[in-house]
């Protein structure tokens, strides 16, 4: 187990990067604390998976370091850094038996026959293949695969660091609360550092303790799902977690209010003059419908009730709106104005959220 | 699942049986019946048995062509899958160096057998080929017209250069359909580079294998132009595989119902050979699968 450290770490798969454009991974530091659960989440292509080879060692970050306990390991080959990494697509030893290729990873590293007996038994009670552990893994299903992807992963308790590289897609839903309980399980009994790529969401939120959300190559915010879901460091933050996500209005900043489409808003507190491209962000959860008076004018467009609550989509001047409303709570039958709660409000300039003037922010 | 039972489909499938019958069924049929029937000329044929059968049963020159028929295909066998699968293991895995070895690995694939032949024939020529003057040169006493090894070598090493080109072409194939995620999987499971071929290549490659196996076998079972070309099966009759002895029997000694016989075992042996390589293919697909 290890604390994992990130120094200036950038990549980039050209082998002259000229501009910021041309790296897959931009510039990062970062330190993955010891025995800490985390989510890497984020659309396709915004370099987690690189991230993550990067830690694993299959592939060698063209810029920066990558330290375990302090020890510089960038050039160190995957088998030095006695890493655990579970990949998207399942991958098993089709002539071999589900016993030797959960035994795979610690016969290859010589331990001895009654302490790997013992341990395959184990991960095999864990992924639920007790019964199974006997016959050949060709021809099992794609889920019953990725669980032997999992249990080889699972079976190395001594490892620095647990990778999973969005290992439920293939795994049928009821399977994969299944999983993701065993998977915290493991954290919580053993401890080991893990990171865990998806670019789903509800898995994000559920399995980490920390969640790193990435855009376009660059981690945008690191925080607890709360963090992440009250104070968005990036509009991306915004849109991409929360269901429906963040409405984004671009607006003009006037110190303890915003202008949207010519109708003021009032701020939570005091904002600097931004000369970027200013915008404030709400979650839905913050907007709530009116019938004339004060407010942004909008149309509902339709209602959406997902049992919980109630999404109501709205057309403001153009722009796509929600909002969600708690169970029972009727729509206004004639809503033609939304207003916000200002302390669901955050303000950003060119897609980053800054703070309020004359108040620190509570990291 | 309720199938509509229509029989007028079968005739669906008569383009395919007239075409089959032509191209053979029928000429296959006058071999059969050149295999049971004697003439002593002017086109008067009289039914013969199963004589020409027992005949060739019992010809101890068949026996031979076939010993050395079977020495050659196991021979070439051994050595173009391990080179094959060697060489596909090597090659790049993408890039213009990929294609350029594949372009390169094409080309002996491309040249027509009775050319591989004459380009052999002259290679080794002790007096102008490059390969014979050479051995002969640093002091190898090397000459295929005379030399049962040479002859046996020169035969052998021409297949393997013609062929294996075909095995790797394969193998590359296969090695190509494993995704990436196996190696970096293999890599952090510490698995070895045997391990990795063992566990992970070889399993991957076994279908186009069994094929490329079936292939080599079947054609090199079968080889005429090649040898023919080179040493004309000589010298003696150290390289008369089956072929050259059939062609031999039927046109150089015009024996059609002994030759007619003989065909019609060779195809059987051929038949009987691959069905079995089928058999063993389909149920190493199956076995594990319950």
């Amino acid at each position: 187990m290890a604390k994992i450290t990130l120094d200036n770490l950038a990549h980039s798969y050209l082998p002259k990067p000229e501009s910021e454009d041309d790296f897959a991974l931009k510039e990062l530091n970062h330190d993955w604390q010891d025995g800490e659960a985390y989510a890497l989440l984020g659309s396709s292509g915004c370099g987690k998976s690189t991230l993550l080879n990067i830690i694993s060692g299959l592939l060698r970050p063209s810029h920066g370091r990558v330290l375990f306990d302090g020890q510089d390991v960038t050039d160190a080959p995957t088998a030095e850094r006695n890493i655990a990494q579970v990949f998207q697509f399942p991958v098993v030893y089709d002539t071999m038996t589900v016993r030797a290729n959960l035994a795979f990873p610690l016969k290859n590293r010589g331990m001895p026959a009654d302490e790997i007996a013992r341990r395959v038994q184990k991960v095999g009670a864990m992924i639920g293949m007790e019964a199974e552990l006997d016959r050949k893994a060709r021809g099992l299903t794609a889920d019953a695969k990725q669980k032997i992807s999992l249990g080889r992963g699972m079976v190395r308790e001594d490892v620095n660091a647990l990778l999973f590289d969005e290992p439920l897609t293939v795994i049928d839903p009821h399977m994969k609360w299944e999983l993701r309980t065993q998977l915290k399980k493991l954290h919580h009994d053993f401890g080991h550092t893990m990171i865990y790529v998806t670019h789903d969401q509800t898995e994000a939120l559920t399995f980490a303790d920390k969640v790193v959300v990435m855009y376009d190559g660059r981690v945008v915010q690191i925080g607890t799902p709360q963090e992440l879901f009250e104070r968005p460091a990036h509009t991306f933050v915004g849109y991409f977690i929360g269901s429906p996500g963040m409405n984004v209005f671009d607006a003009d900043i006037e110190g303890n209010a915003a202008r949207i489409n010519n109708v003021r808003v009032p701020l939570p507190a005091v904002y600097p003059f931004g000369s970027g491209h200013m915008q404030i962000g709400v979650r839905p959860e913050f907007v709530r419908l009116a019938e004339g008076g004060e407010g942004v004018p909008a149309r509902v467009l339709r209602i959406e009730d997902v049992g919980r609550h109630k999404i109501v989509r709205l057309d403001a001047a153009g722009q796509e709106v929600n909002a969600t409303l708690p169970e029972g709570a009727p729509v206004p039958a004639g809503a033609d104005r939304i207003v916000f709660d200002p302390a669901g409000i955050n303000v950003y300039e060119n897609a980053w959220r800054i703070a309020p003037e004359g108040r620190r922010e509570a990291a | 699942m309720n199938k509509t039972v229509n029989q007028k489909a079968w005739f669906l499938v008569l383009p395919v049986l007239v075409l089959v019958a032509f191209s053979a069924i029928i000429p296959l049929m006058t071999v059969v019946n050149y295999s049971v029937q004697d003439t002593f000329g002017n086109n008067v044929f009289f039914w013969n048995g199963i004589r020409w059968f027992e005949d060739m049963l019992n010809s101890e020159r068949m026996w031979n062509a076939l010993g050395r028929q079977a020495v050659f295909s196991a021979i070439i066998l051994a050595i173009e899958v391990p080179l094959g699968v060697f060489v596909a293991l090597n090659m790049p895995k993408k890039g213009f160096w990929a294609s350029f070895c594949l372009v390169v690995m094409s080309l002996p694939l491309l040249i027509p057998w009775n050319v591989v032949g004459t380009i052999w024939q002259i290679f080794g020529r002790v007096d102008i080929g490059l390969l014979g003057y050479t051995l002969d040169a640093i002091g190898i006493n090397y000459n295929y017209t005379q030399g049962y090894f040479a002859a046996w070598t020169t035969v052998i090493v021409m297949d393997v250069w013609h062929w294996t080109s075909l095995v790797a072409l394969l193998a590359y194939a296969g090695l190509q359909s494993i995704p990436d995620a196996y190696y970096q999987a293999a890599k952090i499971d510490q698995a070895s580079r045997w391990a990795v071929f063992r566990y992970i290549e070889l399993p991957k490659m076994m279908g186009v294998l069994m094929i490329a196996i079936l292939l080599r076998f079947m054609d090199s079972f079968m080889i005429y132009t090649e040898p023919f070309v080179v040493t004309g099966g000589g010298p003696g009759n150290a390289t008369t595989f089956l072929s050259i002895d059939l062609v031999k029997m039927a046109l150089g000694q015009f024996d059609l119902g002994p030759a007619a016989a003989f065909s019609i075992m060779y195809f059987l042996v051929i038949l009987a050979i691959s069905w079995v390589f089928y058999t063993v293919m389909t149920n190493l697909d199956k076995r594990d699968v319950r």
